[in-house]
């Protein structure tokens, strides 16, 4: 025994060596187990939540809820309005945002590599992603809602498509500087302008990329609420008017689930479960369309 | 000479090229306006009560709509509290789930969890609250806080911030809310950052015999932890400014409380409260808007650090 050991050592040291090695492996191995355990906590609540909605919004879950409009406690009500007025404050706000991010995003990557200008402008849109969107909303409210009289459609989908715009610029960028520089050189030695091969080369390489970014921006602003509230305020009739208080689904769960109605907080479960199930999918979508590329 | 031949070669340059790099750098500029246009908004917004309060503005805890009487203390207090407490949870999860994700998960796992820990992050602030609302609160109410209040509420010198009788609401429910909420986004960050370690330094300690623990201790952290504190400011301001979710649980009253289990307000959720309160041009919002500015330099500052640590730690 003492032969083996001791050429490694004298026999007292791997004593203490053996006992040290076993306390490293214990800790690595609780270090370990701790880690299981945080993982395991994190998906428990992504579990916790997904089960609750489907507990307690599946069970309202019904025709109604689609052609019907928000009424008064007790009288059946839906929330096709809120449905509605959600649908169409995210598509304006994406139609007005994605454009101005695309052109962001391009200018960043392509012509503003290594200019301070280009820096600053990255360095802001950086910050404005992850702004707090309730400041966002009493921003429209200051320069939209309060200078012309009213709460409006049109305001909540600017204040929507300012959030749209940091995201789409993040991706745009980094998915414009992944193209090889051959793909540009190439359509430059063809003779193209830089805007066409920008346009017709690189949008077109890039288009799985940029799409996973209008995607999650999205889902991103479809449960937007902080904003919403200072700016199309809510509207618990039916109307259609850009220039009226809208109706959204986020406000209107907020406005239900604190009330101290059953059924309107029913609907708000419902309202909670197509919400969440709705931003998840296009969470997955866009994990999809990007697959291929990485 | 030179010039001259120059010249005519610059206006060849086609004009939709010109017009697409301007319309690129004007979209660019409208970044940097927009920035600048929320805070001059929320500044001129909140001057009146800048002009009428001055200083006392930030150190008046009073929130009194009769007396017209605002301060900030209050709000600006549970913003802070409740984020760094929501910090002290979050982190040490987050740590678990990057380390995980990172040196210990079967490969064929790796993306699957991955994307969930990054749905955890798309689900709407509301939600959240709603979930804390109706599932947390009343949890907390009849389970944790008594059993906290009866284990820790004796105890000397901590024993303040477990007492107080159990609403389930407060700011402990809020930084826990707030804790779940921002788990995604400081573990996504973590992740990736970990990920930029060269495998070579991780071979070499493996080789040395290094236990997983003992590489990530030694080599990995400490070759990240720009990032790292990088990722945990990111954190630090979303918590800062979220609020639908501390909206429902935080108990909304204007009072500094020593219990963890008091009710309280931030910044954000008694702006989203007390807005639709307040008739335009009153002093109240005012105030309000006072209170958006601060947010708004508050954040801006911890999200500066944040993305000057990410990107310092990013190696080149």
């Amino acid at each position: 025994m003492s032969a083996t050991l001791s050429t490694r050592g004298p026999a007292r040291d791997a004593v203490v060596a053996n006992a040290l090695s076993r306390r490293r492996q214990r800790i690595n191995l609780l270090v370990e187990a701790l880690c299981l355990l945080a993982t395991v906590v994190g998906l428990a609540f992504l579990a916790l939540i997904l089960a609750t909605l489907l507990y307690l919004g599946f069970s309202g879950l019904s025709a109604t809820v689609f052609t019907t409009i928000t009424k008064p406690p007790g009288s059946h009500g839906g929330l096709l309005n809120a449905i509605i007025g959600s649908l169409i404050q995210t598509a304006l706000g994406t139609a007005i945002g994605t454009p101005i991010g695309l052109l962001v995003g391009t200018y960043l990557s392509e012509y503003a590599r290594g200019s301070l200008l280009g820096e600053a402008v990255r360095f802001v849109s950086d910050v404005l992603l992850s702004a707090p969107s309730i400041l966002i909303g009493l921003f429209v409210y200051t320069v939209m809602v309060s200078p012309f009289g009213g709460f409006s459609g049109w305001a909540g989908a600017v204040a929507l498509a300012v959030i749209v715009i940091p995201i789409v610029v993040r991706t745009t960028e980094d998915m414009l500087r992944l193209i090889p520089v051959a793909l540009r050189e190439a359509a430059v030695a063809l003779g193209a302008p830089k805007w066409k091969s920008i346009v017709f080369i690189c949008y077109r390489a890039a288009l799985d990329g940029i799409a996973t970014g209008v995607l999650l921006a999205i889902a991103r602003i479809a449960g937007e609420t902080a904003p919403l509230l200072f700016t199309s305020l809510g509207n618990l009739n039916w109307s259609l008017s850009l220039t009226q208080p809208m109706s959204s689904l986020p406000v209107t769960i907020y406005q239900y689930a604190g009330s101290a109605f059953d059924d309107w907080v029913q609907l708000a479960w419902v309202g909670a479960l197509l919400i969440t199930f709705g931003v998840l999918a296009l969470n997955v979508l866009a994990r999809i369309v990007l697959r291929p590329r990485t | 000479m030179s010039q001259t031949v120059a010249a005519p070669a610059r206006s060849r340059r086609p004009l939709g090229d010109l017009a697409f790099e301007v319309l690129a750098t004007a979209a660019g500029i409208l970044v940097l306006a927009l920035l600048g246009a929320i805070i001059v908004s929320l500044f001129i917004g909140g001057l009146p009560a800048f002009r009428q309060f001055g200083v006392g503005f930030l150190t008046s805890a009073d929130w009194d709509p009769v007396q017209q009487v605002f301060g900030a203390v209050v709000p600006i207090y549970g913003t802070i509290i409740t984020s760094i407490l929501a910090l002290l949870m979050a982190v040490p999860v987050a740590f678990g789930i990057a380390f995980w994700l990172t040196e210990l998960a079967p490969a064929w796992l790796r993306r699957p969890v991955g994307t969930a820990v990054e749905l955890l992050a798309a689900v709407p602030s509301i939600i959240y609250g709603m979930w804390g609302f109706f599932i947390i609160v009343p949890f907390m109410g009849d389970y944790i806080q008594p059993f906290l209040i009866d284990w820790l509420g004796d105890l000397p010198l901590v024993g303040f911030l477990f007492q107080g009788p159990p609403f389930g609401t407060g700011i402990f429910t809020a930084a826990l809310i707030l804790a779940v909420m921002v788990i995604p986004f400081i573990a996504a960050t973590m992740r990736d950052v970990f990920q930029t370690v060269p495998p070579v330094f991780k071979e070499s300690a493996y080789g040395l015999g290094c236990t997983t623990w003992e590489v990530m201790r030694s080599i990995v952290i400490p070759y990240t932890s720009t990032s790292v504190v990088g990722g945990i400011m990111l954190g630090l301001g979303r918590a800062l400014g979220e609020t639908m979710a501390v909206t429902f649980v935080i108990g909304n009253t204007n009072r500094i409380s020593t219990s963890l289990f008091g009710p309280g307000n931030t910044i954000a959720s008694l702006v989203a409260l007390e807005f639709p309160e307040s008739p335009a041009g009153s002093l109240k919002l005012a105030s309000l808007l006072a209170l958006g500015f601060l947010l708004f330099v508050i954040s801006f500052i911890v999200l500066a650090i944040s993305r000057l640590l990410l990107r310092k730690g990013k190696p080149a």
